[in-house]
């Protein structure tokens, strides 16, 4: 692939008066950190749902106060919980997620169809222009909606006949993780689930199908181009852009020009092309962050070293950055939902690890600090910038 | 009165501390005080029970007066001394072993 230019947007900066929150969930909780605006001193208030895993905390964008929380337990289930005021307090909302319509199946690990079963949520994207209209992604993968405020939820079933029969979990279970909403276009939305690939409606979540044009999984799939199966791992936008596609696959690194039509490789000189997050810089839509991990069997950083990489031509040519993260003994692993761009000038950077360090870059990666050392397995991170 | 003790999580859910007490019509049966329970407190609904099939949790455990109660039907009348108060009936969260 040629190489991108380099684009930077007309800079609709925030000034140093204002501020961010970081909303993190953990294996036993969830964590809120805030700064002002040069992001230097930090306070954390936490832990919110002691003792419950929080896959995902995510805000507003019309109403940052307004947050949304999974939380879920291996014993006692999916609770959901949402805040009206930046998550000083939080109150109990609907939990009844019901598949819609006739019990359908997906592939088994020994073959056979297995009916869906609802675990948790692993993923919630609030609209982008109702504060009370929230999106859910499920595992088993479904896609769930909520227009009062998350006190009831209703699936949107068509992705499930986008050829959910041939779908089948990983051994990190059959989760939707990322829900991209079009700002440009409300009716389009793309989806990635954990092990059947990218979908992508054009009739707001009315029909779906996928968009795994370009894929390849040679030693996943039997057949490496297959329509649906791809491990991905995660997808990014700019909302600037939004017909361009990142992706973290399992293997592999990916663009899309098209809106997810096709996709090519821009792995480059990465040292693995293996991970889990990745995403774009707030104000450069060609810069793209990436943090490899070495393997699958083994997810930890290559040579124990902790590194971001960044590309600033929309991928191929990536630089590391390592400027104050551990460059020795280092084996925590940053998991899909674990890192967040701020919206500041400069860009703030952050990701959490399984180790239970948050680390925050106020300069577009250049410089790292940990901003919480010894909290939980990380799960998901999510900014907040605030004025 | 049927005296029902919780485990922590699910008493931080319901907001309430130490047992709590329900009323709860004759026959006393295993479904009829969960139903009571999920009654007085909605927020417990899908975290003792799955939502759709009211099927308790695979986690979730039920004890009363030394027995486990998690195998019975809904409809397996629970003893006297936690139908007159004298004991609880204990809703478990199952050891998670290791």
């Amino acid at each position: 692939m040629a190489t991108k230019p380099k684009i930077q947007l007309k800079r609709k900066t925030k000034t140093p008066g204002s501020g961010v929150r970081l909303l993190v969930g953990t294996r036993k909780g969830a964590f809120i950190l805030s700064a002002e605006g040069k992001r230097k001193k930090w306070a954390i208030s936490g832990p919110h749902f002691a003792g419950w895993e929080i896959y995902h905390l995510k805000g507003s964008p019309v109403d940052p106060d307004r947050l949304y929380a999974s939380q879920s337990s291996g014993w006692f289930g999916q609770k959901i919980q949402r805040s009206n005021d930046g998550g000083k307090t939080w109150e109990l909302v609907g939990d009844k997620f019901v598949y819609d319509g006739p019990t359908t199946t997906h592939q088994w690990y020994d073959g056979t169809q297995h009916p869906w079963e609802f675990k948790r949520i692993w993923h919630l994207e609030p609209s982008l222009s109702d504060p009370n209209t929230v999106y859910a992604g499920a595992e088993d993968a479904a896609l769930f909606r909520t227009t009062d405020g998350g006190n009831t939820w209703q699936e949107l079933p068509g992705l499930r006949s986008a050829k959910g029969h041939l779908w089948q979990p990983g051994a990190g279970g059959m989760g939707l993780h990322t829900i991209l909403l079009d700002p440009t276009n409300p009716k389009r939305i793309f989806i990635a689930i954990s092990a059947a690939g990218v979908f992508r409606t054009d009739d707001a979540g009315q029909t779906w199908r996928p968009a795994n044009n370009g894929l390849k999984s040679p030693f996943q799939l039997p057949d490496p181009d297959a329509e649906v199966g791809h491990c991905v791992h995660r997808i990014a936008m700019h909302r600037s852009r939004p017909g361009v596609l990142f992706m973290q696959k399992h293997w592999d690194v990916m663009r899309s020009d098209n809106a997810g039509e096709s996709w090519s490789e821009v792995s480059g000189n990465l040292p693995s092309d293996f991970g889990f997050p990745i995403d774009v810089h707030a104000h450069e839509p060609e810069t793209i962050y990436v943090v490899p991990i070495k393997s699958d069997s083994e997810h930890f950083p290559p040579d124990a070293k902790l590194r971001v990489y960044r590309s600033r031509t929309g991928g191929q040519e990536w630089e590391p950055l390592t400027k104050g993260l551990p460059q020795r003994d280092c084996y925590v692993n940053v998991l899909r939902d674990a890192m967040a761009v701020d919206s500041l000038e400069p860009c703030g950077i952050y990701f959490g690890t399984t180790g239970g360090q948050v680390y925050a870059s106020a300069n577009s990666g250049d410089s790292w600090e940990p901003v919480a050392r010894d909290l939980p397995p990380v799960l998901s991170v999510e900014v907040q910038t605030l004025t | 009165m049927i005296r029902v003790l919780l485990p922590a999580h699910l008493r931080t859910l319901a907001r309430v501390t130490g047992e709590v007490q329900i009323e709860v019509a004759a026959p006393v049966t295993l479904g009829s005080v969960l139903d009571a329970l999920e009654s007085c407190y909605p927020v417990l609904r899908g975290s003792i029970r799955h939502h759709a099939t009211l099927r308790r949790r695979p986690f979730v455990r039920f004890f009363a007066c030394e027995q486990d109660w998690s195998h019975e039907p809904p409809e397996a009348v629970l003893p006297d001394p936690v139908v007159t108060g004298v004991e609880p009936f204990l809703v478990i969260g199952a050891m998670a072993g290791g």
